[in-house]
């Protein structure tokens, strides 16, 4: 055997639930998701709305996207919302993130411990790795992992702290997310966010 | 660096703040060393150090989104980290500008950089970003207008290549 399965891990929680309580009002935000779960979480819960950017490729972009998103918009709260696997691509961003601390960014990992996308292959995090302790590593001075309802609370609050970027660890069990329709041109979905946001393309 | 050296990095520097440009990423890089310190000296900006230079081109889509303006700095090497990401530059018809200082070229001595700096531009035009090469000094700051108006007012994705011919091949 090679995998390291030694990990405690809960990862129980229905998502169809848990990713919508957590989140709370959706319009608190403006939001990136990475693919391709959490894109059709938030096009779900959301109706696949203006102020929500879903990707469907250029995987482990989603952070960084919103770190950009969240410099450029000190006003708003920006959500990064994306599966564990899509953040292991580029887990180097959290540091990146927590250099700078933008106190408007919050980063939200749906983590099933699979690759849902492509056949529900284990992923690092159901043989061990733990995000959360590698945000707290990065630098993220707030975190937290979510593994039971009543602690959804609690992380809707921590998503709307405003002293630094908070991150969320979100522990739930490897079953489909909703099955729903989104814009999937991205040059259409830009023109989209960028006109609802400010006004014109 | 000399005076003349240190004339046109501050004048890019200068263009980049005129077209609105408030976040500056970068991968450090020798060649790029006073842009850097120019953008951490400066309070109205961004100075955002990546640990992987792809990061930068899903920052500059991410602030797109915003309305605000980003340029990543990098070497070539930096290049091939950022093929997939910049899939997201063409398909959303996100603006990008990036400065590459070259290695991998006119008169280079170390074999490591060869490969990757000889395939900068191939791979970049292969992904649908516009390449603009600099040999000489006095070319540089009209060059890096003309790719920030390219850019930022045509969206496009945009490479200004700063070649060893213009900043001198590394001594080993």
């Amino acid at each position: 055997m090679s995998d390291n399965e030694t990990s405690d891990a809960k990862f129980e929680m229905d998502r169809q639930k848990a990713v919508p309580a957590l989140i709370g009002n959706h319009e608190d935000f403006l939001i990136i998701s990475g693919l391709a779960g959490t894109s059709k979480d938030m096009a779900s819960l959301t109706g696949d709305a203006a102020h929500l950017y879903t990707m469907a490729g250029a995987m482990g972009a989603a952070t960084a996207m919103g770190l950009g998103l969240a410099l450029a918009q000190p006003d708003k709260r920006v959500l990064v919302i994306t599966g564990d696997g899509e953040l292991l691509m580029n887990v180097g961003t959290l540091a990146t993130i927590a250099v700078l601390n933008p106190s408007n960014l919050s980063v939200v990992c749906v983590d099933n411990g699979y690759y849902g996308e492509t056949g529900y292959q284990k992923s690092h995090t159901s043989r061990g790795v733990d995000l959360e302790q590698m945000a707290i590593g990065a630098g993220i001075k707030m975190t937290c992992t979510i593994e039971h309802e009543e602690d959804l609370a609690e992380g809707s609050r921590l998503l709307r702290e405003t002293n630094g970027t908070s991150f969320i660890l979100l522990r739930v069990s490897p079953e489909e997310p909703p099955a729903v329709k989104r814009l999937m041109e991205p040059a259409a979905a830009r023109t989209r966010f960028r006109t609802a946001l400010l006004g014109r393309p | 660096m000399n005076n003349s050296e240190q004339g046109w990095q501050h004048e890019i520097y200068d263009v980049l703040r005129a077209h609105g440009v408030t976040q500056f990423s970068y991968v450090p890089d020798a060649g790029h060393k006073i842009l850097i310190d120019l953008c951490i000296a400066d309070a109205q900006v961004h100075a955002i150090a990546l640990t992987t230079e792809e990061e930068g081109v899903a920052l500059a889509a991410g602030a797109d989104l915003g309305d605000a303006r980003s340029v990543l700095m990098m070497q070539s090497s930096g290049v091939g980290n950022c093929i997939n990401f910049l899939s997201l530059m063409k398909g959303g018809k996100f603006p990008l500008l990036t400065l590459i200082s070259m290695r991998g070229e006119f008169g280079e001595g170390n074999p490591w950089q060869m490969a990757m700096g000889q395939a900068v531009r191939p791979v970049l035009e292969a992904m649908g970003v516009i390449c603009m090469e600099v040999t000489e000094e006095h070319e540089v700051t009209s060059t890096v207008e003309a790719a920030a108006t390219m850019a930022f007012r045509a969206n496009n994705a945009v490479a200004v290549l700063l070649t060893q011919k213009l900043l001198g091949a590394k001594v080993f």
